[in-house]
């Protein structure tokens, strides 16, 4: 039953963009997509208590790597893309393995992560000589111009990058269900409740942590370089730096990190909400639709600390409507951050 | 050999030093009595900013109205932020009231676009630049170092030598002990609040002076004052002071050498690599 409903939301996520739907809704499926990917392997860390601030480098560090290598080079995306992302495992690596190791948790290791986001963005604008620095950069056309160019990665029909965006998102959705089941989801859960307790009963926690940051560094560098091919501009504000690492928390908490629809389900309703308030506001009154923004996610953190996902979920279940033999993740107490530990 | 940019460079890294004390005071003692980290500090700076623009500039009231104001003013956000956002969540694990200060800051962020706009702003006010035996350095930031110095003794005596202030101290140490004592802890919590405000709105006052009020203005100098805190070691003033000034020095000697992005750049790692080795910061007794 279950099965059936999940397939046939598939064939309508595969059959939509064939219906030919407007080109910004299509936009707006693409960026939700894509931030729901982002989200999600952002959450492959934060639903075990380790809290990074600073996925925005992760972002940036992919796509300025597949564009500089694309512009200065001329090396196909396809070729960039893995280098991109072995970059993000070298970086969540050397921050990771340190970190892990010495046992900074909860808040300082937010702080740590914060502090890598900000080297990152401002090594980008010193590197303004190939960078573009603040200005941004563009990556270069395709030569010949042509309208399908899998080469490149750049179309100028936005439903390749609606394939693409889809695939990647099932990608990030399929390594969640992976994490779900495995081993490592009981090691994690167990060391973001007692670390010291965990190492006794002979939980590597180091590795376990090292492990979870390197899957989700890698993947989120791969939501960074999708956007930044299908944006076709980069810019290391916009891409690295504490405002975009907040707003993917903020996507994952408002859908609820625990579960696996939850950060898509954030990244809909962060990306819907801000649209229609800013076609609502218009060019007057601007700020008022991030000023509201603002608003629901401090009384989001207050008052529904695991998100609408998880607060549905949760009242399905007390009023006892879904059978209890499916749980797929059983609610949990929200618990991030273990930062008694010190 | 002997380099006289260089000392001029040095000279100015001192005194930025003190602008950055004087920010990371506040936050500091935010941070280690209530032991929440606000991510939204700069915030309340720029909040103080655009009251001084207001009152200063679009009001016409002069600047010894408009500064006292903004204290005034910052220290009041200061109480609400703590009684309307943090109060609420105070039992719940540490990284959530980070995180709700993180909406806070969109807020305010967004605020103040909304009601003066993207524009840069300034009161029109610049100060001289002074020459001690042919250095140049600006009055501003001799100005930020001398309040800053004034604003950490201030704070040290108010810590020591007031009865409100041995609680704010007592409560630092163990918060459950001292409310088990007979402590009303909820009321010390807000007085911090309201005096970490209040050091913000004087922070805020040295700035306008120096630099351009926009809305996005905390990010540029936010992220810094929160590694200056954490090197210092949490609630520890004189190591966030001591702190600040290592931090200024690699800022404006990197500047010199290199350029100013690198020279955050190598402050940030500078951090991450003290992270790990005396995560309790660098001055911090072991206990």
């Amino acid at each position: 039953m279950k099965r059936w409903l999940l397939l046939a939301g598939l064939a309508v996520l595969v059959a939509a963009p064939f219906a030919h739907p407007p080109q910004y809704f299509l936009h707006l499926a693409i960026l939700i997509l894509i931030w729901g990917m982002i989200g999600t392997s952002w959450a492959f860390m934060g639903r075990f208590g380790l809290v990074s601030l600073g996925h925005g480098g992760f972002v940036a560090v992919g796509v300025y790597t597949t564009a500089l290598l694309w512009n200065v080079y001329g090396l196909m995306p396809w070729v960039g893309i893995p280098v991109g992302i072995a970059i993000s495992l070298v970086l969540a690596l050397a921050i990771g393995y340190p970190a892990f190791r010495f046992r900074v948790v909860g808040h300082y290791f937010a702080l740590v992560t914060l502090a890598m986001g900000e080297v990152v963005r401002l090594s980008i604008i010193a590197a303004r000589d190939v960078t573009g620095g603040s200005l941004g950069m563009t990556p270069a056309r395709v030569q010949p111009p042509t309208d399908v160019s899998w080469y490149a990665l750049q179309f100028t029909d936005k439903r390749y990058f609606y394939f693409l965006a889809l695939g990647a998102w099932l990608l990030a959705l399929w390594v969640w269900g992976r994490i779900d089941r495995s081993m490592a989801r009981s090691a994690l859960e167990a060391i973001s409740e007692d670390e010291v307790a965990s190492a006794s009963v002979g939980i590597h926690v180091t590795w376990q942590k090292l492990r979870v940051t390197l899957i989700s560094a890698a993947m989120t560098s791969l939501g960074g370089m999708l956007l930044g091919w299908y944006n076709q501009y980069l810019n290391p504000d916009s891409l690295s730096g504490i405002g975009i690492s907040l707003e993917i928390v903020f996507a994952a908490i408002v859908g609820g990190m625990y579960m696996a629809p939850g950060p898509t389900i954030g990244a809909l309703l962060t990306i819907s909400f801000r649209e229609s308030l800013r076609t609502y506001f218009g060019v007057q009154l601007i700020g008022m639709a991030e000023t509201l923004y603002g608003l629901l996610l401090i009384l989001f953190i207050i008052f529904m600390p695991r998100g609408i996902y998880g607060a549905l979920y949760e009242w399905v279940q007390r009023r006892g409507q879904t059978p209890p033999k499916t749980p797929v993740a059983p609610p949990r107490e929200p618990r991030p951050g273990t930062a008694e530990a010190r | 050999m002997f380099d006289f940019f260089l000392l001029e460079a040095i000279l100015n890294g001192l005194l930025f030093g003190g602008v950055l004390a004087l920010l990371s005071l506040g936050l500091n003692l935010v941070f280690g009595v209530v032991d929440v980290v606000w991510i939204a500090y700069a915030e309340l700076v720029m909040v103080g900013m655009y009251i001084i623009y207001t009152v200063n500039i679009l009001l016409g009231w002069p600047l010894y109205v408009a500064a006292p104001l903004s204290i005034v003013g910052v220290s009041i956000v200061g109480l609400l932020v703590h009684r309307l956002v943090i109060e609420p969540i105070l039992n719940t694990p540490p990284i959530n009231q980070l995180l709700a200060t993180g909406g806070l800051l969109f807020f305010l962020q967004s605020f103040a676009t909304l009601i003066f706009g993207s524009q840069f702003r300034n009161i029109g006010l610049s100060l001289p630049v002074v020459e001690f035996f042919e250095l140049y350095v600006s009055f501003a930031r001799l100005l930020a170092f001398g309040v800053a110095l004034v604003g950490i003794v201030g704070l040290y005596l108010f810590l020591r030598r007031t009865y409100i202030g041995t609680a704010i101290r007592a409560v630092a140490q163990d918060r459950e002990m001292m409310g088990l004592m007979g402590v009303d802890t909820r009321k010390v919590y807000l007085i911090t609040s309201a005096v970490g405000g209040a050091l913000a709105g004087l922070a805020s006052i040295l700035l306008v002076l120096q630099q351009d009020v926009h809305p996005f203005i905390g990010l540029t100098f936010g992220p810094i004052t929160f590694m200056i805190c954490v090197l210092g070691g949490l609630g520890n003033l004189f190591g966030g002071f001591i702190a600040a000034f290592v931090i200024s020095q690699v800022i404006s000697i990197g500047s010199f050498y290199v350029s100013t992005e690198l020279s955050y750049v190598i402050a940030f790692v500078l951090f991450i690599v003290a992270m790990f080795f005396r995560p309790e910061g660098l001055f911090q007794r072991r206990s």
